[in-house]
């Protein structure tokens, strides 16, 4: 140890390139990390300071929750009721799930515990094709197929409403739901299928006892981002859903979303009128919305494996 | 956001320079055109013909609206304004402080046309009834109001078919059938012209408004009178440029005083037969 002269004193320094490479790593994977905190609160912010001088001026919140009069460009007395719009996207959102929800777990379950080999992975592809179709191609489907559709099977007056809607955007959300379900069916270890074969157990019973229990988790957050996906989708729900100010008695009455909303009407508003503010309103509404969702899809998830 | 200021501020300076190194060079005239969305496509197809036949005028077409336009005219930026609303008393007050007198073109006209399906029997419609049907408080709800039952409408519910609330043509037909009053809540508001055809094609119960231009053999286009002493009038070309046709727009053009030079030219050149035979081909009615 004395022997060693003084000068080795700087290979104590370890700073080698790969060293750098190491922290250099860690600062990217940090900002990563963080970026998305870091675009959120800023969208947040954004979409907030265009709304503010609507929501602390002219916006009356009695008459934007409980009144259905969206009439931003009125000359007699415009008002801006947004009730028929946050109806309209609950009930295509409703109706979508009601569809997608059986027929996603469905071809999960199949996809996961029952088909095999080649079949499987036929499945699985066009699963996914389906997930690749451009949302404005299921808003024409609704548009040129469905609703005549619709209105011959029915005998409804017009085709362009919340079944509509509601099926198209079910079949849009449903492959994402599949996709993410299955992936929950397959991380239930084998383990727990062949002690439970074991027990005399039939197919049936380990998918209803045994595998669908302990995927729980999974299968929420399945359906939850597939109510996330049903709120914000704008195009097909703006062509399907007949975009009309409305309060729905029935499925089959033409409604109008709060993304189709701002879709339609913000490219031609002038910049900074109360119109424009307004239409930023929904949008911090639909933030909030979409937020408080995925906020209780990670509450529920975290309450289950608490247990 | 600043960083964004400067990049924008960068890249205009840069078409600036680009521009300006373009006129100076080739001694070309730049007619500067702006304003209304409606004339926005007719206005690009005038320049792009005219720019094949003129080499040394280059004229600048840009969107924006009719009032985006008329703004620039007042502040004199534009040698030609567009417009699908003629101008107010107001704006011509302030253009005549600023120096500018404002002098108006008709190059076109834009019939409204009423659309029902092809079934439905009633095709006559007064703009009281009209009114009744798209307006706040207005009494017609069922086509069995009008006394009338449309083959394919078990329901008997008429379907509204409109616009967007910003649409120039929301506008316009808010102003020139229901007056004063606003359009009853729970109509269809379509995006897009040809959206409110398609719609009304496919739906036996509908009834539409959109620009003539987008009517095809599939759908029914209704005759409208003025009141019900007036005649009842099918919406052409010919109905829109004489006037009997009650839902019919001037497309206006705005220049400063009586232009002299290209800006002259060209708009003679729009009002000759090549010019409007563009514009009709465009789906508007050309003004002869």
């Amino acid at each position: 140890m004395n022997a060693q002269p003084p000068s080795t004193l700087p290979d104590l320094d370890r700073r080698t390139f790969a060293w750098f490479v190491d922290k250099g790593m860690q600062v990217l994977m940090f900002v990563g990390g963080i970026s998305a905190i870091v675009f959120i609160i800023g969208i947040f912010v954004f979409i907030t300071r265009e709304a503010l001088p609507f929501i602390t001026g002219t916006m009356d919140f009695g008459e934007f929750f409980t009144s259905p009069r969206w009439r931003p460009t009125s000359e007699n007395n415009p008002t801006y009721g947004a009730l028929a719009l946050i109806v309209g996207t609950a009930s295509v959102t409703g109706l979508a799930m009601l569809v997608a929800v059986p027929f996603s777990l469905g071809a999960a379950i199949y996809i996961a515990e029952f088909a095999t080999g080649r079949k499987r992975e036929i499945l699985k592809v066009l699963v996914e094709m389906l997930a690749a179709i451009p949302s404005v191609v299921w808003g024409f489907i609704g548009l040129s197929i469905m609703n005549p559709l619709i209105i011959e099977t029915f005998d409804v007056p017009i085709g362009l409403n919340i079944f509509n809607a509601g099926v198209i955007l079910g079949l849009m959300a449903a492959p994402i739901m599949t996709t993410i379900a299955e992936d929950a069916l397959k991380a239930v270890p084998d383990t727990y299928r062949e002690a439970a074969e074991a027990m005399g157990a039939t197919r049936w019973q380990i998918v209803w006892r045994v595998v669908l229990p302990a995927a729980r988790n999974g299968l929420v957050a399945a359906v939850l981002l597939g109510v996330g996906r049903g709120f914000g989708e704008t195009m097909a729900v703006l062509m399907a859903s007949g975009h009309a100010i409305n309060l729905p008695e029935g499925i089959f009455d033409s409604v109008r979303a709060l993304t189709a909303t701002i879709a339609a009407e913000l490219g031609e508003t002038v910049q900074g009128s109360d119109h424009y503010r307004a239409l930023f309103t929904l949008g911090v509404l639909l933030f909030i919305v979409t937020f408080v969702i995925n906020l209780t899809a990670d509450l529920v998830v975290r309450g289950i494996r608490k247990k | 956001m600043r960083i964004l200021k400067t990049a924008l501020f960068v890249s205009t300076l840069g078409v600036l320079v680009a521009c300006g190194g373009r006129g100076g060079s080739g001694d070309r005239t730049i007619i500067q055109n702006k304003g209304s969305d409606t004339l926005v496509n007719v206005a690009q197809a005038w320049a792009e013909e005219y720019a094949k036949k003129n080499k040394d005028v280059a004229v600048a077409v840009t969107g924006g609206g009719s009032g985006t336009g008329i703004a620039a005219l007042i502040n004199g930026t534009v040698d030609i304004a567009n417009a699908s609303r003629k101008m107010k008393q107001k704006e011509i007050d302030l253009a005549k402080s600023r120096g500018i007198e404002p002098k108006e073109w008709v190059v076109g006209f834009d019939a409204l046309a009423v659309y029902i399906h092809k079934n439905n029997p009633k095709t006559k419609y007064t703009i009281k009834e009209l009114a009744n049907i798209y307006g706040e408080g207005g009494p017609t709800e069922a086509w069995s109001d009008l006394a009338i039952e449309v083959p394919g409408c078990q329901s008997g519910k008429i379907v509204r078919i409109s616009r967007q609330n910003n649409s120039g043509t929301y506008a316009y037909f808010r102003k020139t059938v229901l007056g004063k009053n606003d359009f009853k809540l729970g109509s269809n508001d379509l995006h897009g012209s040809k959206d409110v055809v398609d719609a009304v094609e496919k739906t036996p119960c509908a009834i539409g408004y959109s620009g003539l231009a987008y009517a095809t053999d599939h759908v029914g286009v209704a005759e409208v009178a003025k009141d019900a002493n007036s005649p009842y009038v099918k919406p052409t070309v010919q109905s829109a440029v004489d006037g009997t046709y009650p839902i019919a727009r001037p497309l206006l053009m705005y220049t400063n005083g009586e232009p002299t030079g290209a800006v002259k030219v060209y708009l003679d050149w729009i009002l000759s037969a090549e010019g409007q035979a563009i514009i009709k081909k465009k789906g508007y009615a050309p003004v002869r």
